[in-house]
């Protein structure tokens, strides 16, 4: 612990600017403001009614492959027209938006947008982000592309060519009901999230750099810090990527006759229109897409990780366990997370040795993983864990990122790739990485963060009734669909059991639709504590958790400009259960030297 | 059928059983690793759970812990790396010997054409124990072929051949899957790939009828008023005689193998590629040839020999092979 003096001067005059924070209208004040933490809690509940929404079209999905052809419940009566029975089209609709929900309007958004916003600024000590306006821009770019989401179902029912959206069938009208005007909005959305979240990566890069607090290192950041900073960098490289094939697709897709044909090659007979005329080539959009897609699974992890990697430190009582190797290994799976897109396309006809390339790529991701969860368990190891809702979200993620970093080996072998590619084995793989761990990670994220956003405790015992039904549920949900996969189902069938080699998968699948029915009911619990601790939870102090980190400085909830005076950094924020120091917490703004339990610096009573 | 749960779909291939055991030996490798870590997890959550009074402190320094965590993964993944590049090379390395049969994909059937001239839809006959090179390719969408019982799956790309092979080693019918989601009707795109022992094959494909692919492909080629300008010379358009696995010298300067490929692009997309010292005349023939079609135009062409004409009825009888390109 060097106890370097920091340069108080660096932020001279900044402190002063407190003064001015003057009370805004309520329009200003939480509709259109600029500040980050108002911006953060938006995010958060947009996020939240969006995750409700992906996960009511999910049981639309499960409902089908339990019980299909039977009428729906909610759902049924729109069909009534066939006897209650979802049609085919719907079907692929509903897991197309699905994941296009779950991905761009919940995970990539609650974890950059949500804890990014409130925390940044928060953990640097900063007043707020260095481009408050874009920042606010940031938020409202969500809009657009909600709207465009919702406006594409008045063409045709809705896109339905999957959140992959692989042309032809993208790109074609005539290729599927879903593949015409709705195709062209989903891709007009798609753009829209997509800026939303190049300007808070933009922002992020340059507040992380340039606004930290006076003796607030690179190496004394929290790992969430280090975590939103390489998100943001892995964002602005590889988004470009994304939104440069989405308006090449959208070209393609242009009626007149000036359209483009990037992805079309010619002389396709579709649905018995005219024949295609162009050069294009299909493989190409997979490649842009997975360029920007692989590395954006990382953009949906990361920040989880590092924001388990704080809350099991204060929950553990103990330093995390290596904190270098943990920057590192972000750093490498960041860094290899540019060259492993083609594991996605073993199967699309790209050259074999290509396929052996991407698989030693692939292979060697795990290994910056593995060193991750070692210093998970050996902050563990040795520490003073309390079985709170915090902690055991934490656990969860950690487990469940183990089983889906190992399915992953499965698919990063390329053989057994080969068999079990676009089965329901990908389909496991991916949702115990997304939900087992990501989401995990952000419900233990808002029970730890929600007394600085609000002022009040969530309910512990409610939380951890959450935390064991939608464990369960998780499980039972989704376990099962590796044993689904390597007995060969293939994913986006709207209805498997034409087969009769399927057949035997049947009570499977029901036992995994009333899991996912248990989890979906859980998240009420999540809704109602959340809402309820607003207004009704326990008021609490600044520091209710005894951490570390400069967020617990500031009051809570904190005001605009967030601190009273510019706290001043002197050591790392992992400082627990310090043998030199007689609390078991130390705070990363206490002078060295002051007297234990005295008042933290930067905040004078 | 039967609806009692089984894990493991039935194999039926020379490769499935190694693609189980590759599959098998990551099973084992992932149990160990996940019990050892929940068992961990646990261990240390309950022993210095907050209360307890147990011996606490960093793991211990040991760096022989520190050296085999980061040796012990780094080993297994090469041994899982060098295992499975072996594997997925035969994948990838049809025999020389093998059986060609044509697959086209489109929404939402598989036609399958036989090198005998026999055709059949959503359903493929094969020969027990020999290996067998499918060609393939789709007419619209992206479609993939997969035969779980014999562990093997490819993407049929539109506008480019791709092309996949196994060897079946047990008689019996195997589904067939799209596993590649194509549209509405994805789910039934189905099939059944039948294995026959190889007496009952010849049988099957005496009792088929159909001309084989060169014959139909010589009266496309009539029909279309090909040989109009592709003439032995003098035509319009170059000489076809032993065009196929040819090196065509384009107007560009540079010059290219004449594969499936390009003999396919020639005959729909003829501006892609000029050959030297022609002209752009070259009609078009999307539209009016479907892949089934031109699949069988090429199979002719690769029976016209180095100098035989190029215009018409006789469709030689020498049936050499010209060197096969990979694609
Ligand atoms: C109007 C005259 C014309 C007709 C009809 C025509 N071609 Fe051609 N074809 C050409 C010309 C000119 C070229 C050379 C220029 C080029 O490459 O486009 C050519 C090139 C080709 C080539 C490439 C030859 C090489 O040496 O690389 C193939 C293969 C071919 N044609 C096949 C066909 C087939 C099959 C048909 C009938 C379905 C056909 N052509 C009908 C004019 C014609
Ligand atoms: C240990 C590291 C990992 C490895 C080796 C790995 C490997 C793979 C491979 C090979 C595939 C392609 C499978 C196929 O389609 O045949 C895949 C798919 C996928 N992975 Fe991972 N993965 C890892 C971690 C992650 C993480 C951390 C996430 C997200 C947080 C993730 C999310 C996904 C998603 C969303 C897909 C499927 C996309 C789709 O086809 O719809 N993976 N993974
Ligand atoms: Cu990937
Ligand atoms: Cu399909």
């Amino acid at each position: 612990m060097s106890t370097i003096s920091p340069t108080v001067d660096t932020h001279a005059g900044h402190g002063d600017d407190h003064g001015h924070h003057h009370d805004p209208g309520f329009v200003r004040k939480y509709l259109f403001s600029t500040d980050h933490k108002v911006i953060g809690i938006q995010f958060l509940i947009t996020t939240l009614l969006m995750l409700m929404v992906g996960g009511a079209l999910a049981l639309g999905v499960r409902w089908q492959l339990a019980f299909p052809w039977e009428s729906m419940p909610f759902f049924g009566p729109l069909f009534a027209s066939q006897g209650g029975q979802i049609s085919p089209e719907f079907y692929t609709m509903l897991f197309t938006m699905h994941a296009t929900v779950m991905i761009f309007l919940v995970i990539i958004p609650i974890l950059a947008g949500a804890f990014g916003n409130f925390l940044i600024p928060l953990m640097i000590g900063a007043d707020d982000m260095a481009f408050p306006t874009l920042n606010m821009l940031s938020y409202w770019f969500m809009w657009p592309a909600i709207l465009f989401f919702g406006l594409s179902f008045l063409f045709g029912g809705g896109p339905a060519a999957g959140w992959t959206s692989y042309p032809v069938l993208a790109a074609l009208a005539e290729a599927a009901p879903g593949s015409g005007g709705a195709q062209t909005c989903w891709l007009i959305a798609v753009t829209f999230i997509g800026v939303s979240s190049m300007m808070g990566s933009v922002n992020y890069m340059t507040t992380i750099i340039n606004m930290r607090a006076p003796g607030m290192t690179l190496f004394r950041m929290p790992l969430t810090i280090w975590s939103m900073f390489i998100t943001a960098i892995l964002q602005a490289f590889a988004l470009p990527v994304l939104t440069a094939a989405g308006f090449m697709l959208v070209f393609d897709r242009l009626p007149w006759s000036v359209h483009s044909t990037f992805f079309v090659p010619s002389g396709l007979v579709v649905n018995n229109a005219e024949p295609t005329v162009g050069g294009g080539q299909p493989l190409l959009w997979q490649h842009l897409f997975w360029f920007y897609s692989h590395p954006a699974v990382y953009i949906m992890l990361l920040p989880a990780m590092g924001m388990v990697s704080d809350m099991l430190a204060c929950m553990s009582r103990k330093p995390i366990f290596g904190y270098k190797p943990m920057v590192y290994s972000m750093a490498a799976i960041a860094g290899l997370g540019f060259i492993v897109w083609g594991h996605h396309m073993f199967t699309s006809g790209m050259n074999p040795a290509l396929g052996m390339t991407f698989m030693i790529s692939t292979i060697m991701i795990a290994l910056p993983s593995a060193v991750k969860v070692f210093n998970w368990i050996g902050t563990i190891w040795g520490g003073r864990p309390q079985f709170n809702a915090v902690f055991l979200n934490c656990v969860a993620f950690v487990s469940l990122f183990i089983v889906g970093g190992l399915s992953g080996i499965f698919m990063a072998a390329v053989p057994v790739d080969i068999y079990i590619h676009d089965t329901y084995f990908i389909v496991a793989h991916f949702h115990y990485v997304l939900f087992g761990a990501t989401l995990f990670g952000v419900f233990g994220a808002i029970q730890f963060w929600f007394p600085k956003m609000f002022g009040r405790t969530m309910s512990d015992t409610i939380g951890k009734w959450h935390f064991v039904l939608t464990f369960i549920g998780f499980n039972g949900t989704f376990f099962p669909m590796h044993l689904l996969g390597v007995a060969g189902m293939p994913r986006r069938y709207a209805d498997p059991y034409l087969h009769p080699y399927l057949e035997h998968l049947l009570p499977m699948n029901q036992l995994m639709t009333i899991s996912a029915i248990l989890m979906g009911f859980a998240q009420f619990l999540l809704l109602f504590n959340f809402l309820y601790s607003m207004r009704f939870g326990e008021k609490c102090s600044r520091n209710p958790w005894n951490a570390n980190g400069l967020e617990w400085v500031a009051p809570s909830p904190p005001p605009h400009g967030n601190f009273e005076s510019v706290p001043v950094v002197y050591r790392g924020p992992y400082e627990y259960s310090h043998p030199d120091h007689s609390d078991d917490y130390w705070l990363q703004t206490e002078p060295p030297g002051a007297q234990p339990g005295a008042k933290p610096q930067a905040a004078p009573a | 059928m039967d609806s009692t749960f089984q894990l493991f779909p039935e194999s039926a291939s020379q490769i499935a059983d190694r693609v189980d055991a590759l599959y098998l030996f990551l099973v084992a490798v992932a149990l160990f690793f996940t019990f050892l870590i929940c068992v961990l997890i646990l261990y240390f959550g309950v022993k210095y759970r907050r209360g307890s009074l147990a011996e606490r402190g960093n793991p211990p320094r040991s760096n022989l812990l520190e050296l085999a965590w980061a040796v012990v993964p780094f080993l297994l993944s090469m041994v899982m790396f060098v295992w499975g590049a072996d594997v997925f090379y035969d994948i990838k390395t049809p025999p020389a010997d093998a059986l060609q049969i044509d697959v086209v994909g489109k929404q939402w059937m598989w036609k399958v054409h036989h090198p005998g001239g026999q055709s059949e839809i959503n359903q493929l006959h094969v020969p027990l124990g020999r290996p067998v090179r499918l060609r393939m390719v789709s007419e619209d969408v992206i479609h993939s072929f997969y035969i779980p019982a014999f562990r093997v799956k490819q993407d049929v790309l539109p506008g480019y051949y791709t092309q996949m092979w196994f060897q079946p080693d047990r008689a019996g019918t195997y589904h067939l899957f799209c596993a590649e989601y194509c549209g509405t009707e994805h789910a039934q795109m189905i099939g059944s790939v039948i294995v026959l022992e190889q007496d009952a094959f010849a049988d099957w494909l005496s009792g088929e009828t159909g001309d084989p692919p060169e014959v139909a492909g010589a009266r496309l080629f009539e029909r279309h008023r090909c040989g109009s300008c592709h003439k032995a010379q003098g035509g319009s358009g170059p000489s076809l005689a032993g065009v196929f696995g040819r090196r065509v010298p384009l107007k560009s300067g540079e010059s290219i193998v004449a594969d499936e490929q390009y003999l396919r692009s020639s005959i729909l997309n003829p501006q892609q590629h000029i050959v030297a010292g022609f002209q752009p005349l070259m009609p078009s023939y999307q539209g009016q040839l479907n892949e089934s079609d031109v699949l069988k135009i090429i199979a002719y062409m690769k029976t016209l020999e180095g100098n035989a004409s190029a215009s018409g009825e006789d469709t030689g009888d020498g049936n050499d092979q010209p060197p096969e390109t990979e694609n």
